[in-house]
C-alpha cells in the first residue's frame, strides 16, 4: 500500500482529542471558544494536507508515513482512500463552521469538549476500513450525544433504545461475518456464497439503515433534534456516518439485487421525509426531515451500485454535507438570537439579518440542487442513475427534490419575510459567523460553477469501488445488474 | 476556425456572459458587505442589457447577410464523464426561434429596467429587485439560446426562482409572500415534470441536444427522432411543464396571485416573457408534438380551454393588473393552439406582438385611473361600456354562472387546495401524529419540546 509523506491521518485524529484534553484542563475561561476554533482550524488544515498529499500520490489508498500509533493499531487500520479522502476535510469543515457559529453565550450549553471528542471519533471512523476498530468507532461515536442528553436532564430512552439496537446489530452482524468468512480484507470476502452472507449482511444493513435514519427507524433523529442542542445534532447527523457504514460494511458483501432493493426503501424515505418536512411547525424538525430526505437520497444512490448512481451519490454526499451544515448553522444562529423558531407564522427577520437570510436561501437552494450550486450536478447524476435502474421508481428522486424545494422556500418566507419589523434589536452576523458563512458560500458556489474536478474525482472513486466489487464477487449469480466498466487507467 | 465562425463565437459568448456577469456582481456585492448605489446598479443593468442586445443584433445581421440559419455556440462540456457518455454540454444556438425571443427578452428587460430605475427610486428593496431581475434576465437568455435540454432547464429554474422571489418582493406583508410561495410550489411541480421529461428523452434518444432529437433539419423543419408513443410520453410531461410555467389550465390560479409583485416585474414576467416561456418550450420541441396526433390534440385542447377560461375571467376582475394577466392567459392559450396546429411562425410572431403590447399595458396600469379621467374629461361624458356581442342571447343563468366562474378564477385554486393540497397535508399530519404517539410512548416525558416554541420570540420584549 502507498504511503503518505506525513502522518496526516493520525495527527488529524489526535489534534482534536488533545485539544479536548487541553480545553478540559483549562476549565471555564473566556477564550475557550477561540481555542476550540483554533483546534478545529488546525484539524481542517491537516485534513486538507492529507487530501492534497493523497491526490499527489495518485493511488487508490494510502496509509500514514511514520505510523506512530502502530503499537496500538495495525498500520493499515487507518487508511485514506478515494472514498474517504474528500470526506475527511468535509467532516473537519463541518465541525469548524459549527464551532465558529457558536455564540459565546451558548458555549455552556454546547459542550466544546464533547464536540472535539466527537470530531476525533468521526475522523477516525472515516479513516477506518472494515474492521472491528470501525465497529468500535461507530459505536463510540454515539456516546457524546448521549452524554449531552444526560447532562441536560432529558429523557434518553428513544436515543438509547435505537443506538443499543444499532450497536447490537453491528456487533452481531460483523461477528457473524468474521465467523463465516474468516479474515476480511478491506471489507471484501472472496469465494463465499451469497446465502452464507445473507444473515450477517442483513444485520449490518439494518444497523447502517438505522444509523442513517431510514424510515421507520428514524425516530431517534427527530428525538435528538428535539432534546439535544442544535449544534450536537448537526454534528452527529450531517457527516452521514450511516452512509459510510453502508460503504464499508455492506457494499463489499451485498449482492447488487439486494442493494438495489434497499435503494427503493431509501427512495420511499426520501419522499416521506420530504413530505414531512413540508408540514412541520418548527424549524429544527423541518431541518431534521430535510436532512433525512437528502441523506436517504445519498444512500439510495450508493445502493444503486451503478457507476453513475454511485458518482451522483458521492457528489451529493459532499454537497449535502456542506449545504445542510450551512443551512443548519444559519438556523442555529437565528435560534441563538430568538430561541426556537416556529414555522406557524411569519417572523419577518430579513431586516435584522439580511446576510443570514441570503445565506439561508443560498444553502437551501444548494440542498435541493439548484443550478450553479454544488448540489446541481450531483442531483442530476443521481436522477440519471436512479432512472437507469428503476425507470418508474427512480422518478421519486425528482418528487423528493420538488418537495424539499417547496420546503426550503417556505421556511425562508416564514422566517425572514411576511411581517414588518417586530424589533429594532440588531441581529447581524458576528465576524466569526460571517467567516463561516463566506467559507461555505465560496465552496457551494465554487463547486457549483466548476463542478468537473469534483465529479471526475468522485467518478474515479465510484469506478474503483465498482471494480473492487467486481473483483470480489460474492456470488456467481445476481450480479448481472452491475454496469460493466471499461478498463481503468489506474 | 474561419473569421466568420470566430466572430459568431465572440459575439455569442458576449451575449451569454453579459447577464451572468451582471448577476455575479449584483449577487456578490451585498455578500461581501459592499452594497452598490442605485446609480451603479442601474448603470450596470443597462450596460449588461446593451452588451447582450448589440451582439445579438450583430449576429442577426450577419446571418441575414450570409444566409446562415443556424449558428451553434460551443462553450465545451461543463461536466463530462466520457466512459458513461454523460455530458452536460454548454451549447447554445442562434436560429430563427432563439434570435427573435432573445432580442425580445433584451429589449423588454431593458425597457423595464429603465422604467424601474425611477419606479423604485429610494425604495428599500431597490438592490434586491435588481438582483432578482438579473437572475431572471440570465434565465431568459439561457433559456432562449439553449441548445440542450439541460441548459434550457437551468434557465427555466432561474426564471422560476426569480419569479417567486419577485412576487414576494413586498416581503413585509403576508399576502405577497403567501402568493410567492404558491407560485414557487406550482413551478417546482412543473419543473419536476420537465426534469422527468428531460431524463426520459435522454434515455429514449441517448442525447439531450435538440439537434440530436431531430432526425433532420433545423427548427422548425426537423422531425422527431422518436416513435409516436415515445413522443406522447415525453410531450405530455413537457405539456405539464409548459402549463405550469405559462399558467395554463388548470394551473392558472397562480397568475392573479403573481400580481402582488411590483408593476415592472408583473409586466416583464406575467405580461411579457415568463408567461410565454411555456409556449417557447413547446415551440422549441414542436417536432416532438408533430410526431403524435393525440399529443397535438391535447395541446390544442389545453390551449382552447385556457383561452376560454382566460377570456371569461379577465372580463370580471376588479383589479386592472389581474384583468390584464388573464387577458395574457387568453392570448397565451391562443398561441398554444397555434403551436398545436403546427403554425410555428404565426405563434412566434404572436408571442412577440403580444409581449410588447402587454408590457406597455401593464407599465401603464398604475396610471389607468388618471388615463380614464383624462379621456372622460376630453369626451365630456363617462366612457361607454358596451355589452359583449351576442350576450343578450345567452341565458341569464349561464351569464350568472359565467360571472361566478370568472370571479372565482375558475375555481382552480379551490380544486387544487381541496383535492391535492388538502389530502397531502392530512396524510402527512396523520403520519406525524403516528410518530408523536410512538415517541410519547417510548419517552418518559413529553417527546416534543418544539410544541413549546413561542410564536413570536423576536418581539421587542423578548429578543436577544
Amino acid at each position: 500500500m502507498s504511503e503518505l509523506h506525513f502522518p496526516w491521518i493520525e495527527v488529524s485524529i489526535l489534534v482534536p482529542l488533545l485539544g479536548a484534553v487541553w480545553i478540559h484542563l483549562l476549565g471555564d475561561r473566556d477564550h475557550i471558544l477561540h481555542y476550540a476554533i483554533g483546534i478545529c482550524t488546525t484539524t481542517l488544515v491537516l485534513t486538507i494536507g492529507e487530501l492534497v498529499d493523497f491526490l499527489s500520490i495518485g493511488t487508490f489508498e494510502a496509509h500514514d508515513h511514520w505510523p506512530y500509533l502502530n503499537w496500538i493499531f495495525h498500520p493499515d487500520v487507518f487508511v485514506v482512500d478515494e472514498l474517504s479522502a474528500f470526506q475527511l476535510p468535509l467532516v473537519a469543515l463541518i465541525f469548524l463552521v459549527t464551532v465558529m457559529s457558536t455564540l459565546r453565550t451558548k458555549a455552556p450549553r454546547f459542550s466544546l469538549k464533547l464536540a472535539l471528542v466527537s470530531e476525533t471519533l468521526v475522523l477516525a471512523t472515516f479513516s477506518c476500513r472494515s474492521s472491528w476498530t470501525l465497529v468500535a468507532l461507530l459505536i463510540a461515536a454515539t456516546i457524546p450525544p448521549y452524554l449531552e442528553l444526560k447532562n441536560r436532564n432529558r429523557c434518553t430512552r428513544i436515543y438509547v433504545l435505537h443506538m443499543s439496537i444499532f450497536a447490537g446489530l453491528l456487533v452481531t452482524g460483523y461477528g457473524w461475518l468474521v465467523v463465516v468468512a474468516g479474515p476480511i480484507d478491506g471489507g471484501y470476502v472472496d469465494g463465499i456464497n451469497v446465502s452464507t452472507l445473507l444473515v450477517p449482511g442483513a444485520l449490518l444493513t439494518a444497523a447502517a439503515l438505522l444509523r442513517s435514519g431510514i424510515c421507520p427507524l428514524h425516530l431517534w433523529m427527530t428525538d435528538l433534534f428535539e432534546k439535544g442542542t442544535f449544534g450536537t445534532a448537526i454534528l452527529f447527523t450531517t457527516p452521514l456516518i450511516g452512509s459510510y457504514a453502508v460503504m464499508r460494511l455492506v457494499l463489499p458483501i451485498a449482492p447488487s439485487w439486494a442493494l438495489q432493493s434497499i435503494a427503493v426503501l431509501s427512495l420511499v424515505t426520501a419522499v416521506y421525509a420530504g413530505g414531512m418536512a413540508l408540514i412541520q411547525r418548527e424549524a429544527r424538525r423541518m431541518f431534521c426531515y430535510l436532512l433525512l430526505s437528502q441523506s436517504a437520497l445519498v444512500l439510495a444512490g450508493l445502493e444503486l451500485v451503478t457507476p453513475i448512481g454511485l458518482t451522483g451519490a458521492l457528489c451529493l454526499w459532499l454537497s449535502v454535507g456542506m449545504s445542510l451544515t450551512g443551512f443548519g448553522i444559519t438556523l442555529r444562529c437565528i435560534e441563538a438570537r430568538i430561541s426556537r423558531v416556529a414555522l406557524v407564522d411569519y417572523h419577518g427577520l430579513y431586516q435584522q439579518m439580511p446576510m443570514l437570510a441570503g445565506f439561508f436561501l443560498l444553502t437551501g437552494l444548494a440542498v435541493i440542487g439548484f443550478p450553479a450550486t454544488i448540489g446541481f450536478v450531483g442531483m442530476e447524476l443521481l436522477i440519471e442513475g436512479a432512472v437507469d435502474v428503476y425507470p418508474l421508481v427512480g422518478t421519486m428522486v425528482v418528487i423528493a427534490a420538488a418537495l424539499c424545494g417547496i420546503t426550503v422556500l417556505s421556511a425562508y418566507f416564514r422566517i425572514f419575510t411576511g411581517h414588518s419589523n417586530r424589533t429594532l434589536v440588531p441581529m447581524h452576523a458576528r465576524p466569526a459567523e460571517r467567516i463561516a458563512v463566506l467559507i461555505l458560500t465560496a465552496l457551494i458556489l465554487g463547486g457549483g460553477l466548476i463542478p468537473q474536478p469534483g465529479v471526475a474525482s468522485r467518478y474515479h472513486a465510484a469506478k474503483e469501488l465498482t471494480r473492487q466489487r467486481q473483483a470480489h464477487p460474492v456470488s456467481e449469480s445476481n450480479e448481472a445488474t452491475v454496469a460493466p466498466l471499461e478498463a481503468t487507467d489506474h | 476556425m474561419s473569421a466568420l465562425e470566430t466572430t459568431f463565437q465572440v459575439l455569442g459568448t458576449a451575449v451569454i456572459v453579459s447577464p451572468l456577469l451582471l448577476l455575479a456582481i449584483l449577487g456578490l456585492a451585498p455578500l461581501v458587505s459592499r452594497p452598490l448605489s442605485e446609480g451603479a446598479i442601474s448603470r450596470l443593468t443597462q450596460a449588461a442589457v446593451l452588451f447582450a442586445l448589440l451582439p445579438a443584433i450583430g449576429i442577426l445581421l450577419i446571418m441575414l447577410a450570409t444566409g446562415i440559419r443556424y449558428v451553434p455556440i460551443e462553450l465545451g462540456n461543463w461536466v463530462t464523464i466520457e466512459e458513461q457518455q454523460f455530458h452536460f454540454h454548454l451549447k447554445f444556438v442562434f436560429d430563427r426561434l432563439s434570435i427573435p425571443f432573445l432580442i425580445l427578452s433584451c429589449v423588454l428587460c431593458g425597457v423595464v429596467g429603465a422604467f424601474t430605475r425611477r419606479y423604485l427610486h429610494r425604495e428599500e428593496g431597490y438592490a434586491r429587485f435588481f438582483l432578482f431581475y438579473a437572475l431572471f434576465f440570465c434565465g431568459m437568455v439561457l433559456s432562449s439560446l439553449a441548445s440542450t435540454i439541460e441548459t434550457l432547464f437551468v434557465g427555466w429554474e432561474m426564471v422560476g426562482l426569480s419569479s417567486a422571489l419577485l412576487v414576494a418582493y413586498f416581503h413585509e406583508r403576508t399576502n405577497p409572500v403567501r402568493n410567492g410561495q404558491r407560485v414557487w410550489s406550482i413551478y417546482r411541480l412543473s419543473d419536476a415534470a420537465f426534469l422527468i421529461a428531460a431524463i426520459t428523452m435522454h434515455h429514449l434518444t441517448g442525447k439531450g441536444d435538440f439537434g440530436g432529437l431531430l432526425s433532420s433539419g433545423i427548427w422548425p423543419e426537423g422531425t422527431a427522432a422518436m416513435t409516436s408513443g415515445q413522443a406522447l410520453l415525453v410531450g405530455t410531461l413537457l405539456l405539464i411543464a409548459a402549463a405550469g410555467k405559462s399558467a395554463l389550465f388548470p394551473f392558472s390560479g397562480w397568475l392573479p396571485r403573481a400580481m402582488e409583485g411590483p408593476t415592472p416585474s408583473s409586466a416583464i414576467f406575467y405580461g411579457a416573457l415568463s408567461v410565454h416561456l411555456g409556449a417557447f418550450l413547446l415551440l422549441r420541441l414542436s417536432p416532438i408534438l408533430e410526431a403524435s396526433l393525440l399529443l397535438q390534440c391535447m395541446v390544442i385542447g389545453l390551449g382552447v380551454v385556457s383561452a376560454v377560461c382566460g377570456a371569461v375571467m379577465s372580463r370580471v376582475q376588479n383589479d386592472i393588473k389581474v384583468s390584464l394577466a388573464y387577458a395574457s392567459l387568453t392570448q397565451v392559450g391562443m398561441i398554444v393552439v397555434e403551436i398545436g396546429f403546427g403554425l410555428e411562425y404565426l405563434a412566434l410572431i404572436h408571442i412577440m406582438g403580444h409581449a410588447s403590447l402587454r408590457t406597455m399595458q401593464l407599465l401603464r396600469a398604475p396610471t389607468l385611473l388618471r388615463d380614464y379621467n383624462e379621456l372622460e374629461n376630453k369626451l365630456g361624458s363617462r366612457l361607454p361600456h358596451d355589452a359583449l356581442l351576442g350576450s343578450r342571447w345567452v341565458p341569464l343563468w349561464v351569464q350568472r354562472w359565467g360571472y361566478r366562474f370568472g370571479f372565482d378564477r375558475g375555481f382552480m385554486d379551490v380544486v387544487l387546495d381541496k383535492w391535492i393540497v388538502g389530502p397531502f397535508v392530512r396524510l402527512f399530519r396523520f403520519f406525524d401524529s403516528l410518530e408523536r404517539r410512538t415517541t410519547d410512548l417510548l419517552s418518559t416525558e413529553a417527546s416534543r419540546e418544539s410544541d413549546d416554541a413561542m410564536l413570536h420570540p423576536e418581539d421587542m420584549n423578548t429578543a436577544a
